[in-house]
C-alpha cells in the first residue's frame, strides 16, 4: 500500500472516531447528530425494513435519466460545437459563464411547465450535468492529435471509422472526466430538487426526517447518498486510473 | 528501375490567407521517381518538404498541376499502394504494439492468421517482438516511430512516404534505423521518397537527393550519390559520402539564409 493510500485512510479512520467518540460522550448531542455506528445500523435497518425502496429506485432512476441525457446531449453538442467554429465563438463564453446559473431557481418554473413529478428534478439534473459533458467533449476534441487524423487518413478510413476508431478513443480520457462530473452532477441536481417540491425520492425522505426530528432515518439516508456516489465514483476513478497508466499519462 | 511509379508535372500550392496575400508554398515541381527507387528531398526550412509530401500522398489538394502514381491522378485522398510515416509520434496510446500493427490490415480485412502472421514477420523486422504487448507510451520515442513504420509497411505499400521519421531521434539510432531502412528497401522493392533535414541521412540513403529553394519550394538540382543497392551506413566514412554531403551543403547554404531572412523578416512585420 502506498504511503498517501495508508495516510489517508489513517485521517478517515481518525475522523470517524472522533465523530464517534463526540456523540458517545455527549460532546455533540443526539439532536445534532447521531454517532456513525449508529447510522450503519440505522440504514440496515431501513434497507430491511424495504420502507424506502420506492424512493432508492425514484432517485436512483432520475439520476441515470439525467445522467444518460447529459451524457448523450452533451458529447453531440460538444461535437456539433467542435465542428463549427463560428457555433464555438459564439458558445465558448456561454459555457464558461454557465456555472454561474443557480439553475435550482427554474425549479418553480419546471413544475409549471412539466408537472409536480420526477420530470422537473430530472430536468435539473441533466441541466447541472450537461455542461459538464459538453466542455469535457469540447476539451477532448481539441486535444486529438492532427497527425492521427492524418494517420486514419492514410487507412483511407471514412468519417464514421475515424470517428469510432480513432477520434473517440483519442478524446476518451477527456470524455471520462465528463462522464464522472455528469455523474455527481446528476446526483447533486436531483437529490437537491427533491429537497425544495419533490412529493418522494432520498433528498425528499431527508427533508421529512428533518422536520420531523428523526435523525436515525435522516443520517441513515445521508449515509446511503454518500455510500453510493463514493463507490460509483471510484469504481470510475480506478478505471480511470488503468487507461491513463496504459497511455503514460500517469 | 527505370518505370516511372510517380510523376509531378507542374506541382504548385499556394494558401489562401484571411486578409493577408496568399502563400506561395511549392512550385511549380516537375518529378519523376522511377519505380524501386529511393528518393530523399532536403530543403531550408520552411520551403514546402512537407506540403511536397502530402500533396504526393493526396493529403492535400494542389493548386495547380497534377500528381500521378502509376499514371492515375491523385484527386484529394490517399491512393491504394501509398503508406505514409509521419515526423510526429503516429502510434495510437490506446492499442498495444501488435494492435497498432495490426490496424490497418484489420481494417482491409485480412483474416486473422494472415494478419497474425505479418503482424509477428514485422515484429520481429524491427526488432519489437519483446515488446508486442506493451503500450506506446511504455516505449522510448525511437521504437514508437518504428512501431508507426512497421503498421505502415506491414500493407505492403509500393511508393512509403517518410516525412522526416528519424526527426526526433538521436544521431546513433539514425544510422542504426537507416540501414533498418535500407534493409525494408531492399526487401520490399518499395518506391521511398524520404523528407529530410539531415543532408548526412539523405546522402547515406538515397540514390538521388532533391535540394529545394526556399520558399516557394522549387528543386535547385537533384544529386545522384550512385551507391550500390547493398549499401548501409558504413559508407558514411568513404571519400565520396563526404563528397556527396558537401555538395548537398554547398548547394542548400545559401537557400537556408534566405530562409532564416524570411523567417527574421516575418517576425518583425
Amino acid at each position: 500500500m502506498k504511503p498517501a493510500t495508508r495516510l489517508r485512510i489513517v485521517v478517515l479512520v481518525a475522523a470517524v472516531a472522533a465523530v464517534e467518540l463526540s456523540c458517545r460522550s455527549g460532546v455533540i448531542g443526539a439532536f445534532t447528530m447521531i454517532a456513525p455506528s449508529q447510522m450503519v445500523v440505522s440504514l440496515w435497518e431501513l434497507l430491511a425494513s424495504g420502507r424506502l425502496h420506492n424512493d432508492i429506485a425514484r432517485t436512483l432512476t432520475a439520476v441515470c435519466i439525467a445522467f444518460g441525457g447529459a451524457v448523450t446531449v452533451g458529447a453531440l453538442s460538444g461535437a456539433v460545437i467542435h465542428a463549427l467554429p463560428r457555433l464555438r465563438r459564439t458558445a465558448d463564453p456561454l459555457l464558461a459563464a454557465y456555472y454561474s446559473v443557480p439553475v435550482f431557481v427554474f425549479y418553480p418554473m419546471f413544475i409549471v411547465m412539466l408537472g409536480l413529478n420526477d420530470r422537473p428534478k430530472i430536468m435539473i439534473g441533466f441541466l447541472y450535468a450537461v455542461a459538464a459533458m459538453t466542455i469535457n467533449t469540447l476539451n477532448g476534441l481539441d486535444r486529438v492529435s492532427p497527425v492521427l487524423l492524418k494517420t486514419a487518413r492514410m487507412f483511407r478510413m471514412g468519417w464514421a471509422s475515424t470517428t469510432l476508431s480513432v477520434v473517440l478513443p483519442s478524446a476518451a480520457p477527456y470524455l471520462f472526466t465528463g462522464v464522472k462530473l455528469a455523474i455527481a452532477y446528476s446526483f447533486i441536481g436531483v437529490v437537491g430538487s427533491e429537497f425544495i417540491l419533490s412529493t418522494g425520492g432520498l433528498g425528499y425522505q431527508i427533508g421529512f426526517a428533518y422536520h420531523d426530528f428523526n435523525n436515525k432515518t435522516m443520517y441513515a439516508l445521508i449515509l446511503f447518498i454518500l455510500g453510493v456516489v463514493l463507490i460509483v465514483n471510484m469504481s470510475l476513478h480506478a478505471w480511470e486510473k488503468v487507461l491513463m497508466a496504459r497511455r503514460g499519462l500517469q | 528501375m527505370s518505370e516511372a511509379h510517380v510523376v509531378l508535372d507542374g506541382v504548385t500550392r499556394v494558401f489562401a490567407r484571411a486578409a493577408q496575400e496568399p502563400l506561395h508554398a511549392l512550385g511549380p515541381i516537375d518529378l519523376t521517381l522511377k519505380r524501386g527507387e529511393f528518393f530523399a528531398v532536403v530543403g531550408p526550412s520552411g520551403c514546402g518538404k512537407s506540403t511536397l509530401l502530402d500533396a504526393i500522398a493526396g493529403l492535400s489538394v494542389v493548386t495547380d498541376g497534377v500528381v500521378r502514381i502509376d499514371g492515375q491522378a491523385v484527386a484529394g485522398s490517399v491512393p491504394p499502394g501509398v503508406g505514409v510515416v509521419f515526423q510526429d509520434d503516429a502510434s495510437f496510446p490506446w492499442l498495444t504494439v501488435e494492435d497498432n500493427i495490426a490496424f490497418g490490415l484489420r481494417r482491409q480485412g485480412v483474416d486473422g492468421a494472415e494478419v497474425a502472421r505479418r503482424v509477428a514477420d514485422a515484429l520481429s523486422l524491427m526488432g519489437l517482438t519483446d515488446f508486442a504487448r506493451a503500450y506506446p507510451a511504455q516505449l522510448s520515442g525511437g521504437m514508437r516511430q518504428r512501431v508507426c513504420i512497421a503498421r505502415t509497411l506491414v500493407l505492403q505499400p509500393r511508393l512509403i512516404l517518410l516525412d522526416e521519421p528519424f526527426g526526433a531521434l538521436d544521431q546513433q539510432t539514425r544510422l542504426l534505423m537507416g540501414d533498418e531502412l535500407l534493409n525494408l528497401w531492399r526487401k520490399t522493392g518499395a518506391t521511398i521518397l524520404l523528407i529530410t533535414h539531415a543532408l548526412d541521412e539523405a546522402a547515406m540513403l538515397s540514390d538521388r537527393v532533391g535540394v529545394m529553394s526556399a520558399r516557394p519550394g522549387r528543386f535547385l538540382e537533384i544529386v545522384e550519390t550512385r551507391w550500390p543497392r547493398d549499401r548501409d551506413s558504413t559508407i558514411v566514412s568513404s571519400p565520396e559520402f563526404g563528397a556527396a554531403a558537401s555538395r548537398l551543403w554547398t548547394l542548400l547554404r545559401a537557400e537556408s539564409l534566405k530562409a532564416m531572412q524570411h523567417q527574421a523578416r516575418a517576425q518583425t512585420v
